[in-house]
């Protein structure tokens, strides 16, 4: 060999021509660009999509949804870096994936609950719910449902209690939506709204899910599918947790998912779609049974679910089919819990339910390669 | 005919990355001086490697052959230019290993010696003798894979062939080698496309170019016109649009079997360089011994396109380009989505080398991967329709078989996935990895 050729070519000047120091070339496979993505990027887009239902639900409700929000964030921030420090892992709350998962717990959960419970809900949701499998990306159920259903199952009081939202008149009239003992302490409120700073541990109602579930009688659901009624949930003015509640908000946030592609439309129009046809057809044939498809869409949780639960990339199908499939099987159970369950709500409970399918609808669901053919021989045309 | 149409078959997933094709696209191809010495590489292509012969000592004259094709894959080499043969020996090669060449001392004269005489008339000349001349020129495939030539024009009798399709979409961002050659030899590759066409028997040639490239599709499509059957296709601009399988389908709707050839939907893919490498092969008797390598990337003082020989080291020929202004994190031979990383200059450029590439320290994708987060990117992405997720999850575990099972051998290594993974995961190395295990137990049975 020449050399030239032998010679390395670290620091060649050849007539002041600079040449690359070969030291410092990294090597790698390729592709040797990147499109600029990263899972901070998703998360931020999540935040801000999660934002409009957040601040909808510290209008409603006041200062103390607000803290609600901050305590879940905080607490879920806090453990996991508490929890990476201890199992000395890197730390990976800055990927942003503990804020998300603390302000959804927040959503789902009633203004009026105490910080303890936020605590105890945002270490179920990174422990129990992320931790435990492996941290981001391992996890097979969605987290902060894992901590709400959690919550829901050992403290039923607390986190079936409902704080009145803003304008409560409506709820006056339509009936239901209070007991006589909370009629008594809404008295006390002269102007028939709750101020922003209110203290409302005890102004306290029921949710429309509630009623629907518990009245019996003669054309049991008028008041509370009343166009009055609906106009409220579709802005947000009714009893629940403080980010499902209102309807405009949601969709605004699932329309920023949509424009930034972090969620294809398949699992929510699925879900919802499915949810809003059984519960037409059966409210249809059996009108006291449960009332009609507009009022389980803006009831309860069911967009906060579709849109921002079930769409969870780590805990949904990838595929298109698989999405509609869990969409649609999503909102079957919904219905049945609904409907027959013993919680008014199912939203969280299905999409649980359906989390554990995930991995399943995968495996069922495997598009075929480009070009793919069955065992016969390619036929050339 | 002959005129650029619009309307083609759109493949589903892809890219689109910044084409950085602007740094050199307006760059004439340069000639470059004979420089002192050349490594010619024996193993210049897919397939058997060729037996040398010429010995240490030998003087030896541009175009002689200094191997002859060892088999039926595989082609011959030629010098370069001539001189003597100062050492057989093993230099790095592209892919980082070592390979024997051929050291050619030049002796400055570039005294011409080729093996063969010039066919003018190469319409009364028989296929099978054209196809022969192909194979002793040493042609092989200019896109990527250097899959000798010949044997793509030797496909069994049972394939019907109907199709020639050229492929001019140089989808690789940053590379403009192609471009260039049919803006400024648009004559040559036509010629060597209606070659290509006589020596298979067929009428239909489709010429496919990206439409980012107006200038040469326009070029192309007034000249086409003289030629019966053969049609320049403006194509959708989107990575990778020149991937064989994805070409084909765009241009004849028709999807090449998993696990197929080109043949078994009636088609030969031939690189528009490799047309151009024929033209000169046949009419001009000019062995392959040098091609359009574009030299590009924001570190290069002048980027441009050059006529390289093959056996040029890349530091000679990034002298050329004025060296670099900044130091660069990679210096890529081939594309950014596909090409190979160096560690060495003294790597020599071979008959596939489309471009050298540099990059800026932060134009290289450089992260520690995340776990994957399902997100789905890389299955949008995905040309070829599979879960690269999934089959990196596998990979990780080395479950090879599962791998196997979701059709990684059906990867086509574009680089999709990973460039769009939010996670930066090395989704291309795990499908490397699971090919290369695959193929090894296949082999072991």
């Amino acid at each position: 060999m020449s050399e030239e050729l032998n010679s390395d070519n670290k620091n060649i000047e050849v007539s002041n021509i600079r040449l690359p120091e070969t030291d410092k070339l990294v090597v790698s496979t390729s592709p040797h660009i990147h499109g600029g993505g990263s899972i901070q990027k998703i998360m931020l887009i999540v935040i801000i999509s999660l934002l409009p239902a957040c601040f909808a639900g510290v209008y409603y409700f006041g200062i103390s949804a607000l803290l609600v929000l901050l305590y879940c964030t905080v607490g879920c921030v806090v453990i996991e870096s508490l929890w990476c420090h201890f199992q000395k892992k890197p730390q990976t709350w800055k990927d942003g994936s503990a804020v998300v998962t603390g302000l959804l717990l927040g959503m789902n959960l009633s203004a009026g609950v105490p910080w303890w419970v936020c605590l105890l809900g945002s270490g179920l949701a990174i422990v129990l719910g992320k931790q435990l499998f492996g941290g981001l990306g391992y996890n097979p159920f969605n987290p902060a449902l894992v901590a709400r259903v959690g919550l829901l199952i050992g403290l039923p009081k607390i986190m079936t209690t409902w704080v009145i939202p803003k304008n409560f008149e409506y709820m006056r009239s339509a009936g239901g939506f209070f007991n006589a003992e909370q009629l008594k302490h809404l008295d006390k409120l002269s102007n028939g709204t709750v101020g922003f700073m209110t203290n409302i541990d005890s102004l306290t109602c029921a949710t429309p899910l509630g009623i629907a579930g518990t009245a019996s009688g003669q054309n049991p659901f008028a008041g509370i599918q009343s166009h009055e009624a609906l106009t409220n949930y579709f802005w947000g003015n009714v009893g629940g947790c403080l980010g499902e509640t209102s309807a405009v908000a949601l969709i605004l946030g699932g329309v920023i998912l949509l424009a930034f592609r972090l969620i294809k439309w398949h699992i929510p129009v699925a879900y919802i779609g499915t949810v809003a046809i059984l519960t037409g057809i059966i409210s249809h044939f059996y009108p006291s049974l449960t009332p009609g498809p507009m009022f389980h869409v803006l009831a309860g949780g069911l967009l906060l679910g579709a849109i921002f639960m079930a769409t969870d990339m780590v805990t949904s199908p990838m595929t298109v089919k698989g999405a509609l499939i869990f969409g649609v099987c999503c909102g079957v159970v919904t219905t049945a819990i609904r409907i027959w369950g013993s919680y008014p709500e199912g939203v969280s409970f299905s999409i649980l339910f359906m989390n554990a399918f995930v991995p399943l609808i995968d495996r069922f669901t495997i598009g075929k390669p480009f070009g793919f053919v069955k065992k016969e021989k390619a036929v050339s045309k | 005919m002959s005129q650029a149409i619009l309307k083609h078959f759109l493949f589903k997933g892809g890219v689109h990355p910044d084409d950085g094709k602007s740094l050199s696209a307006s760059c004439p191809i340069s000639e470059p001086p004979i420089f002192e010495t050349y490594s010619v590489i024996f193993q210049q292509h897919i397939g058997a490697p060729p037996k040398p012969v010429v010995k240490k000592g030998d003087e030896v004259k541009k175009g002689q052959v200094l191997a002859e094709a060892g088999g039926f894959v595989s082609a011959p080499v030629h010098s370069p230019t001539s001189g003597v043969v100062s050492d057989i020996t093993e230099v790095i090669g592209p892919m980082g290993l070592a390979s024997k060449a051929v050291i050619i001392k030049a002796d400055g004269k570039d005294e011409p010696d080729y093996p063969f005489e010039p066919i003018k008339n190469w319409h009364e000349i028989s296929g099978s003798e054209l196809k022969e001349r192909v194979g002793a020129a040493g042609i092989v495939g200019a896109g990527g894979a250097a899959f000798p030539a010949y044997v793509k024009l030797s496909p069994p009798p049972e394939k019907k062939i109907d199709t020639l399709v050229l492929n001019g979409a140089e989808c690789e961002p940053f590379l403009t080698a192609d471009h260039r050659l049919m803006l400024e030899y648009a004559e040559g590759i036509l010629e060597g496309a209606a070659i290509l066409a006589h020596i298979l028997g067929l009428k239909t040639v489709l010429i496919g170019i990206e439409n980012n490239k107006p200038d040469a599709i326009n070029k192309m499509a007034e000249l086409a016109e003289k030629y019966d059957g053969i049609e320049v296709v403006g194509l959708r601009v989107r990575y990778p649009q020149g991937a064989e399988k994805q070409l084909i389908y765009a241009l004849t709707g028709r999807k090449v079997p998993t696990g197929g050839l080109p043949m078994d939907v009636g088609c030969v893919v031939q690189n528009v360089g490799t047309a151009f490498a024929v033209k000169e092969a046949v009419v001009d008797g000019k062995p392959l011994f040098e091609r359009i390598t574009t030299v590009t990337g924001t570190p290069v003082v002048n980027p441009g396109n050059w006529r390289l020989r093959i056996g040029t080291p890349i530091s000679k020929v990034l002298e050329l380009a004025g060296g670099v202004k900044l130091q660069p994190g990679k210096v890529i031979l081939g594309g950014p989505m596909m090409g190979f990383a160096q560690k060495t200059l003294n790597v020599p450029i071979m008959k596939n080398a489309s471009g050298i590439l540099l990059l800026a320290p932060e134009e290289v994708s450089q992260y520690t991967s995340d776990p994957c987060i399902r997100c789905g990117r890389c299955v949008d992405a995905c040309p070829m329709n599979l879960l690269p997720s999934t089959i990196s999850s596998a990979a990780e575990n080395e479950a090879f078989e599962l791998a196997e099972d979701y059709n990684v051998m059906d990867c086509i290594e574009c680089g999709c996935c990973a460039f769009v993974c939010p996670a930066h995961r090395p989704l291309v190395q795990h499908f490397k990895r699971c090919k290369a295990e695959i193929i090894a137990k296949r082999r072991k049975k």
